[in-house]
């Protein structure tokens, strides 16, 4: 038993040590750790196996590579993934994050990364409309923290349309597909690449993109947000993204994923 | 039918996950209990004071709500102290990151650490203090004594309530899954909303806890077995 | 903390400005789930005890099953699982039932409960002093009455320390109710620390709120076990 005891203790002390390193290192970077929530494909996601892939995760490499530094990817919530930069989890957030006045007040954002325009998803055939007056009574999903959760709080649940909030956008469509949902409201991109065009998305179409936005809940274009207090990695973060376009990398993996600008101009759902 | 569609690996590292997760947390949770036993039967107002603090508000509250609160605040008060030491000096820069697992074995140590109190507490008072008086009159220091006799018997009567908190504890980690931990739930959710095949994955994750389940009630068998040596049993 | 309040206590309270919310929906989950698994449980709880193996066997599986695997895993099985069978969409009674987040979360909870209280009434009934049987016996009495009049009243009350930990355990357990979009009192804490970003007014005030029901409820059992259970005081 004494043997016993005083292993555990030992392992426990060991234990203690390896999984909360208090790291002790000379001040340089020597990771950049990204804060992801990977149920955003074609953005970010996670392969069976577990790994981190997507459009964002190719970027977030290559800015890394830029950097010369090692790459880290961290999984978090999207609804908790300002205040777990803040504390620390992480260095910067890279999760589809767009601008936003509200969102500028806690963290700085890089440079543009990208830009889409926030759509609605419906049932084939059934005709809704991203309106308040087109949704009154029906029941729409969003994932908890974006600004379409904003957006449909501010513009749609006073007037009558039922919103729920879910922690991942895959448990969104998870319900959308069971029927729980009438519709959901996303990225257009992200809903076109990620479930629209997969096997999942044979009955749903676009209902159209939102343009009704005079309180601005759906801000500018999508970037990385850094913690205001590091503005050095803010600076580093904005080279390598200008690096990136100026050495061709950034269409390199553009067309890896999309067949058009998803920079510059946000694509029409007219085709839709 | 039983086609995992590639998501085997990442199920199995889950349920490696779930099973180191427990077993640290039992460790934290024991250590913690033994401490908090020994707090509450001393004669000191204030360690006395503390534990039941401890064990009540443990108690009272939610394991999720604590959880939460740990994940997220514990690593605001963390960065503030790491940062008050980078500030005295500036040669390194200590940093120090609380992932999901290791919040989860905090979190699950400290809780169950308070059930723990409660079970040493009461296997404790029961070890004869005639056998505790005789230990010390063979002159054996207390460190001896509780090595040698509180313990050993104090493990008897505690190993009932052991197991329990044991259980208790296996079935807890499924929480830590909702702050981010690939634990054997989260690969079988992800598996499920990737295929639209949810039913049969999380039947999975519960044929594993299942599994983890009889397997250690047959260790705790044997353990029980074990620690009764020497204890004669009322024939009825 | 106090811009906490302004902003969301009533949340907190019992409305969002929608729904039914925060500490009102925790309790109507508590009450619902402990009401049903209880009314679930005392048949069980008889037939767990039963002679015939037959009817012991599949009780013992079911408790066996949703005690032997975490709350979690069962409610997700039952909101998200059932719910993408295809059976489950065409019957219509099932479609309805199960579209309701709030019905799936009853109804794990209440199963999972039911469970643990089958266990606790069937180990009272189990040890029913054999003097309690022979007396009722000797009055002539069916083992219907007997039952009726003697055996449950008796392993009710002394089940009733064990169940009132099961009832704090339960209150607990119903924080899972919020992965299943259940606007209960953590889910609005959720909600008040992603648009504050401050993690620790909004969980300890949640926090405080489950220790005050928490307590009500120890306080209310004890005020039960003292009324119920005066005649095996010494």
């Amino acid at each position: 038993m004494k043997k016993v005891f005083r292993s555990a203790f030992t392992a426990l002390c060991a234990l203690g040590v390896a999984s909360a390193p208090l790291a002790a290192h000379a001040k340089q970077m020597h990771e950049l750790r990204f804060g992801v929530d990977a149920t955003y494909p074609p953005f970010e996601s996670l392969s069976p196996s577990g790994a981190f892939q997507g459009f964002d995760i190719d970027l977030g490499k290559a800015i890394c590579a830029e950097l010369a530094t090692k790459c880290v990817f961290v999984s978090q919530s999207f609804d908790g993934i300002i205040p777990a930069l803040e504390a620390r989890k992480f260095d910067a957030i890279l999760s589809s994050m767009t601008v936003t006045p509200e969102r500028a007040k806690q963290i700085a954002f890089s440079t543009e990364m990208y830009n889409e325009p926030t759509a609605l998803i419906v049932r084939k055939g059934s005709g809704l409309k991203p309106t308040a007056e087109s949704l009154k009574g029906k029941t729409v999903g969003v994932e908890a923290g974006t600004i379409q959760e904003s957006y449909a709080k501010t513009y749609w649940e006073p007037m009558g349309v039922k919103v729920v909030s879910y922690p991942g956008q895959d448990q969104v469509y998870a319900d959308l597909l069971s029927g729980r949902l009438d519709a959901s409201l996303q990225d257009s991109v992200e809903a076109d690449y990620g479930f629209l065009k997969t096997s999942r998305g044979a009955d749903f179409q676009f209902g159209g993109d939102v343009t009704y936005d005079p309180k601005d809940v759906l801000g500018s274009y999508i970037a990385i947000g850094v913690r205001k207090d590091d503005p050095e990695l803010l600076k580093k973060i904005d080279w390598a993204i200008a690096e990136l376009h100026k050495k061709g990398i950034y269409k390199k993996i553009e067309a890896k994923y999309f067949t058009f600008d998803v920079y510059g101009a946000p694509p029409a759902n007219s085709m839709n | 039918m039983f086609d995992l569609a590639g998501y085997g690996p990442q199920l199995l590292s889950g349920t490696v996950t779930t099973i180191e997760l427990s077993l640290l947390s039992l460790l934290v949770s024991f250590l913690l209990g033994l401490l908090g036993a020994t707090a509450k039967l001393s004669k000191h107002r204030i360690f006395k004071g503390v534990a039941t603090i401890y064990t009540t508000i443990i108690r009272g509250v939610p394991d999720l709500v604590l959880m939460l609160l740990i994940f997220y605040s514990l690593q605001i008060w963390v960065n503030d102290f790491t940062g008050w030491l980078n500030n005295l000096q500036s040669t390194y820069s200590f940093g120090l990151q609380l992932d999901p697992f290791t919040s989860g074995t905090i979190t699950l140590g400290f809780i169950y650490g308070a059930y723990f109190t409660e079970t040493f507490r009461g296997a404790f008072l029961a070890v004869p203090k005639g056998q505790l008086e005789a230990a010390r009159a063979f002159g054996m220091r207390s460190g001896l004594v509780f090595r040698r006799v509180l313990f050993p018997q104090m493990m008897r009567h505690a190993l009932p309530g052991l197991g329990n908190n044991w259980q208790v504890i296996l079935k807890a980690t499924a929480l830590v899954s909702i702050i981010g931990l690939s634990d054997v739930i989260k690969a079988a959710q992800a598996a499920g909303e990737a295929t639209y095949r949810s039913f049969f994955f999380i039947c999975i994750a519960g044929a594993v806890y299942l599994v983890l389940t009889i397997l250690s009630n047959g260790v705790l068998m044997l353990l029980e077995r074990k620690y009764a040596i020497g204890v004669r049993r009322a024939v009825l | 903390m106090i811009e906490i309040i302004k902003q969301y206590g009533l949340a907190y309270l019992c409305w969002d400005g929608y729904n039914v919310s925060g500490t009102a929906m925790t309790l109507w989950l508590l009450v619902l789930s402990c009401g049903m698994g209880f009314c679930l449980a005392l048949p069980l709880a008889i037939a767990r005890n039963a002679r015939s193996r037959i009817i012991r066997f599949p009780v013992w599986l079911f408790t066996f099953i949703f005690r032997g695997t975490p709350l979690y895993v069962q409610l997700l099985l039952i909101y998200s699982g059932l719910y993408q069978l295809n059976f489950v969409h065409q019957h219509v009674l099932l479609n309805d039932f199960f579209r309701q987040a709030i019905n799936c979360t009853v109804l794990s909870f209440l199963l999972n409960t039911g469970a643990y209280t089958t266990e606790i009434f069937a180990g009272a009934i189990r040890e029913t002093s054999h003097g309690e049987v022979d007396a009722a016996l000797a009055m002539g009495m069916s083992r219907f009455t007997m039952y009726r009049r003697i055996i449950i009243p008796s392993a009710l009350r002394r089940a009733l320390p064990v169940y009132s930990n099961e009832v704090i355990l339960m209150l607990h357990a119903t924080t899972l109710a919020f992965t299943a979009t259940v606007p209960d009192l953590l889910k609005v804490a959720n909600d008040a620390y992603s648009a504050t970003y401050d993690p620790f007014d909004a969980f300890t005030l949640a926090a405080l709120l489950y220790l005050c029901i928490s307590f009500a409820l120890i306080f209310g059992f004890r005020r039960a076990e003292r009324r119920f259970l005066a005649y095996l005081q010494p």
